[in-house]
């Protein structure tokens, strides 16, 4: 049984503007020990889904929450407050972005790590402070039986981060849930943070949650990855096929418009055109068709489901799926463009994408209308409906 | 830290010897009552005024006098005497100095006893009846000038005039003794000069603990908090209200230090012998060894509390360093 | 882009910049100084790119803002067109504000919101009275928008009405407004989201070849250093470490603390990550204000040794390969294809 299941998720919150979809029905599972990586930029949802998995979106007061989230086999969605709270920082536990921020800055760091403790556990306040000496050490903080009493604001960033990583383990959890752990800090220090996130997982055996939009993080810490776009994830699979063989044009489009050390230095970067689009009102159909080099018109009426991508040549070993219409022929010729030097356009020039058929798979309950062909693995879509008034445009 | 309590105690000397200065100046350049003319009463004669001029020194330039001035003071500790009466100015205002403390000090307990709770919760139930209500009230507090304040409160409660009898009233304060040695009569009389002084203050203090804890409990450290799994009382008040009262130390210190040189408003109203009132009467009469006496007071407090704010806020803070 | 036979934009030599720290009662005595940036010297070429990384209190940022005479150092020489301006007075600094312009980092900070874009993009022209016809000035704002991809239309609007990558192109517009010789950019695309960053960086690399820019591009994210710029200096607690161009500096780094930071940068390759040997730097950057004798690098360098990194300060010389690095030991190619696997050696 898997460790932590999220299965259609939603979260929806009321304001003044109107409803945001932050997250619009999202599903992932995260195993014993393992690392799931979450990517995406802002706006994708990715941070919102983690903290409804740790209870934290029910304090906003504005949240609707359906869908399932099944932690070590206890439903947390029905679980009641004082349920969610006893798990917090003991059985999941959370890290985030800015550690200076992310601190009292009143408090000795010792204080807040004694703290996090007896939340937990009956022990008396020298055990905690033992405790938290211990977690500090296998941290690497020099001394850290004198800087027990040192405040937040006297550590630098990476330290502050890992006095954070310290606080979260130091009740032994078994998920670990990382916004953007390393996005404030400096390389160097990033590197040192993703070791020893690393080494920890693999000594306590932690499972893991990594949220962040660096693709190059993602690719050395996790196992499986889900990339997400506008509250959805739009594909999902080990790392190896993800990178190998992307399926989304989303996907391509990040793995094109990033300047990478291992690309030739005068290629182009192609950026993704537009911008993230608004949450509360989403394009009709695929959310991500205005962005989209390869859209077609039956993309701005149909909204893509997750369904498995087929390939040649994987035999089912692993899981990937992506929300996507083009079928995945064309989408598999496309890449393949892409990825030895191509734009979009002219990927598109060599490839041919057809304009009325679609992924069977990933159109899920929307029928074709009765008496459409229906060919194997693709389904014709109607014709659109001609304008019913002159000069409708 | 110590270099720097040191360096703003040096200040305060500078800054008192300029207002006194000041004070001088504005006293010799601005139109005043002539303070010869109002002592020697009606129809004075011309021999009586120079008398009357030479015993109080104003006939001497103002620059001698100022100098005059300066070295009783700094050498003798010594106010001068008051141009009406002639008694020691510095024996009026220390008599006169506990009233004002406890009025001051009294009215400061109530308006943090009031005014920090329903901030508070205004902030933690934001948004219900109650908080509306609670800011309703502030706006109404904060409006209402203090003496239309003490004048209605007098009116409606006081035991000799009110239409409710509930408190002592405007002759309530005792003519000899103060708090200390007789509280049993100054603690009723002041109850309600308490209560209206603080009124306003403790809606200001409301409102603004409100914004300012609202506005923590968004920082990332609350979430941070909560994702420890801490119980939500430890969370708003161990957390929250701990960095949200910081900034009230300052303005309490600042509006502590403002109402020791003198409540004026108050103290008429209720007939309460404090400093405030004699610094009234003094300029009014053109009194200036009174005033100028009242004057360095009310700054001394004010410069000294200012000093004790930065100090404790440096406790309260650990990243503020001196 | 090759610098030989270019002609110097700015020549800079033995630059610092301290910061002092004071103590005392009543007379402030200065007891020490934040050596932000202490003895660079380096030229900028007409018409190149020049990267300048580092991380957190490696001096960079002041370097930039003392180039462009934000700042006034504390020694050394800024020479451009042939004049010292290391120590020019403001009204002498303010023609030449012409010619040298700077992109901020945050897009949200550094634009006043109380102002309209227009009157942001316009403001260079009235500043250096080019343009006090308001018709004009507008039109000659609105062809900037365009140019820099916003929509004319939205003259009027404010600030806060954009998204975070059209604020930096409100930035660049008015950075461009007056046609500058320099234009230094502080960590243009650190704030933005991924999928924005290749529009701002395809923005100015455009602009650049248009107007015939000279670039100071100073960021902490090397894979844009390497994509944007010509030639990169490295710097480390206030020195620059190793200046090469960038396909030298990449394909061969022979400071060890280049070494470390390409070996630390994650490659979106789970094979590359697999392979790497990832050098691991540890302990943190030391204090500007007590830096380590001799080589500043000694105290976290893995090739360092005793005797002779921590006594001799290595001067700024050509290593193997063509980069110019500060160092006794440089890295050998067998250490930089162990630890940066996207090196080609």
């Amino acid at each position: 049984m898997a460790l932590l299941e999220v299965t259609d998720l939603k979260v929806h919150f009321k304001t003044d503007d109107g409803i945001v979809q932050a997250v619009d029905g999202v599903s992932y599972t995260v195993d014993r020990g393992q690392a799931l990586g979450i990517v995406g930029e802002s706006g994708s949802g990715k941070s919102v889904s983690s903290l409804t998995v740790m209870g934290l979106t029910r304090f906003a007061g504005n949240a609707e929450i359906s869908g399932s989230i099944v932690f070590d086999g206890q439903d947390l969605l029905s679980a009641s407050d004082e349920e969610m709270r006893r798990l917090r920082g003991n059985e999941v536990a959370m890290i985030f972005q800015d550690p200076l921020s992310s601190l009292h800055p009143f408090y000795k760091i010792g204080d807040q790590l004694v703290e996090a403790v007896q939340a937990h556990r009956d022990v008396s306040k020298a055990q905690a402070l033992d405790r938290a000496v211990e977690m500090l050490g296998l941290v690497g903080i020099p001394e850290p039986r004198r800087r027990v009493d040192s405040y937040p604001h006297e550590f630098s960033g990476g330290m502050r981060q890992r006095v954070m990583i310290a606080m979260a383990l130091i009740n032994d959890p078994k998920l670990l849930i990382a916004d953007e752990p390393t996005t404030a800090l400096d390389v160097t220090v990033q590197a040192q943070i993703l070791d020893l996130i690393q080494r920890l997982q693999r000594e306590l055996d932690t499972a893991i949650v990594m949220i962040t939009h660096d693709l190059g993080v993602v690719a050395e810490v996790a196992d499986d990855i889900g990339v997400m776009y506008a509250g959805r994830i739009v594909e999902y699979a080990d790392k190896e096929s993800i990178f190998a063989m992307p399926e989304h044009p989303y996907t391509w489009g990040l793995l094109k418009s990033i300047p990478r050390l291992d690309s030739p230095r005068g290629e182009e970067l192609v950026p993704i055109p537009g911008r993230p689009p608004s949450l509360i009102n989403k394009p009709a159909g695929c959310s991500f068709h205005p962005r989209c080099p390869y859209v077609r018109d039956a993309h701005k009426r149909i909204d893509p489901q997750l369904a498995p991508a087929a390939e040649a040549g994987n035999g089912g070993a692993h899981k990937h799926e992506v929300a996507c219409l083009l079928p995945g022929q064309s989408r598999r010729a496309l890449w393949a463009a892409l990825r030895s030097g191509g734009t979009p356009d002219q990927a598109l020039a060599r490839v041919d994408v057809p304009d009325t058929v679609v992924d069977k798979d990933a159109v899920g309950e929307v029928l074709a209308p009765a008496g459409t062909e229906v060919a194997e693995g693709v389904v014709a879509t109607a014709q659109p409906e001609p304008p019913t008034e002159e000069g409708a445009s | 830290m110590i270099p720097f309590i040191i360096r703003r105690l040096l200040w305060m000397v500078v800054l008192l010897l300029v207002i006194s200065f000041l004070t001088f100046v504005i006293f010799y350049t601005l139109p005043a009552a002539d303070p010869a003319t109002l002592r020697a009463g009606r129809q004075p004669s011309p021999e009586l005024l120079a008398t009357i001029n030479h015993t109080l020194g104003l006939d001497r330039p103002w620059y001698i006098q100022y100098l005059k001035y300066l070295e009783r003071l700094v050498f003798h500790f010594d106010f001068g005497y008051s141009f009406q009466n002639n008694i020691s100015v510095k024996s009026q205002i220390f008599d006169r100095l506990p009233a004002t403390l406890a009025l001051a000090t009294g009215g400061a307990l109530v308006w943090l006893l009031v005014g920090i709770p329903v901030g508070i919760i205004s902030a933690i139930k934001r948004g219900t009846w109650m908080d509306r209500v609670a800011m309703g009230s502030a706006l109404v507090a904060i409006s209402a000038p203090v003496y239309w304040l003490g004048l209605v409160s007098l009116y409606l409660f006081s035991k000799d005039l009110g239409k409710l009898p509930l408190f002592e009233g405007q002759g309530a304060y005792p003519n000899s003794g103060n708090i200390f040695t007789d509280p049993g009569h100054v603690i009723p009389a002041l109850f309600m000069p308490w209560c209206v002084l603080a009124a306003s203050f403790a809606a200001v203090y409301a409102r603004f603990l409100r914004g300012n804890l609202l506005e923590t409990m968004s920082e990332d450290y609350i979430r941070t908090a909560r994702a420890k799994g801490l119980r939500e009382r430890t969370v708003v008040f161990k957390h929250g209200v701990r960095s949200a009262i910081t900034p009230i130390v300052t303005i309490l210190g600042l509006d502590l230090g403002i109402l020791l040189g003198g409540a004026i408003l108050t103290e008429t109203v209720f007939n309460i012998p404090g400093v405030g009132r004699l610094a009234f009467d003094a300029i009014q009469k053109s009194d200036l060894p009174t005033v100028q006496g009242t004057v360095l007071m009310g700054a001394f407090f004010i410069i000294f509390l200012n000093l004790i704010v930065d100090i404790v806020y440096a406790f309260l803070d650990p990243r503020v360093r001196y | 882009m090759s610098t030989n036979g270019a002609t110097k934009l700015i020549e800079v030599t033995d630059l610092q910049m301290h910061f002092p720290l004071r103590q005392g009662i009543i007379l402030q005595k200065q007891v020490g100084a934040v050596r932000a940036v202490d003895g660079i010297s380096f030229d900028v070429f007409e018409g190149e790119t020049l990267g300048l990384v580092g991380e957190s209190g490696c001096g960079k940022s002041t370097t930039a803002r003392l180039l462009t005479r934000l700042l006034e150092p504390t020694s050394g020489m800024i020479v451009y067109k042939g004049n010292d301006i290391a120590h020019s007075s403001r009204a002498e600094l303010k023609p030449l504000r012409r010619d040298m312009q700077m992109i901020f980092q945050d897009p949200y900070s550094s634009l006043n919101p109380r102002k309209t874009v227009g009157s942001i993009i316009g403001e260079p022209f009235i500043i250096h009275r080019l343009e006090r016809d308001d018709d004009k000035r507008k039109k000659l704002v609105q062809e900037l928008m365009d140019r820099v991809g916003l929509n004319p239309e939205h003259y009027n609007r404010f600030p806060h009405e954009f998204s975070g990558g059209q604020r930096q192109r409100i930035g660049v517009a008015r950075a461009i407004a007056l046609k500058p010789k320099l234009v230094v950019a502080d960590e243009p695309v650190s704030a933005l989201d991924v999928s924005i960053q290749a529009q701002i960086i395809n923005l100015l690399s455009e602009l650049q070849r248009e107007l015939g820019l000279t670039i100071l591009f100073i960021a902490h994210d090397l894979s844009v250093v390497r994509h944007v710029c010509d030639r990169v200096a490295v710097m480390y607690l206030g020195k620059i470490v190793e200046l090469a161009e960038a396909d030298q500096l990449f394909d061969h780094p022979r400071h060890p603390y280049t070494g470390a930071l390409l070996s630390a940068v994650p490659v979106p390759d789970p094979v590359l990550a697999r392979a790497k040997q990832r050098q691991v730097l540890g302990g943190d950057v030391p204090s500007p204000t007590n830096p380590p004798a001799a080589c500043r690098f000694h105290t976290r360098c893995p090739k360092a040794r005793d005797g002779v990194c921590n006594v001799d300060e290595p001067l700024l010389e050509p290593k193997e390969g063509g980069n110019i690095a500060a160092c006794h030991y440089p890295l050998t190619g067998d250490e930089i294809a162990k630890r940066v696997p996207t090196a080609a050696v």
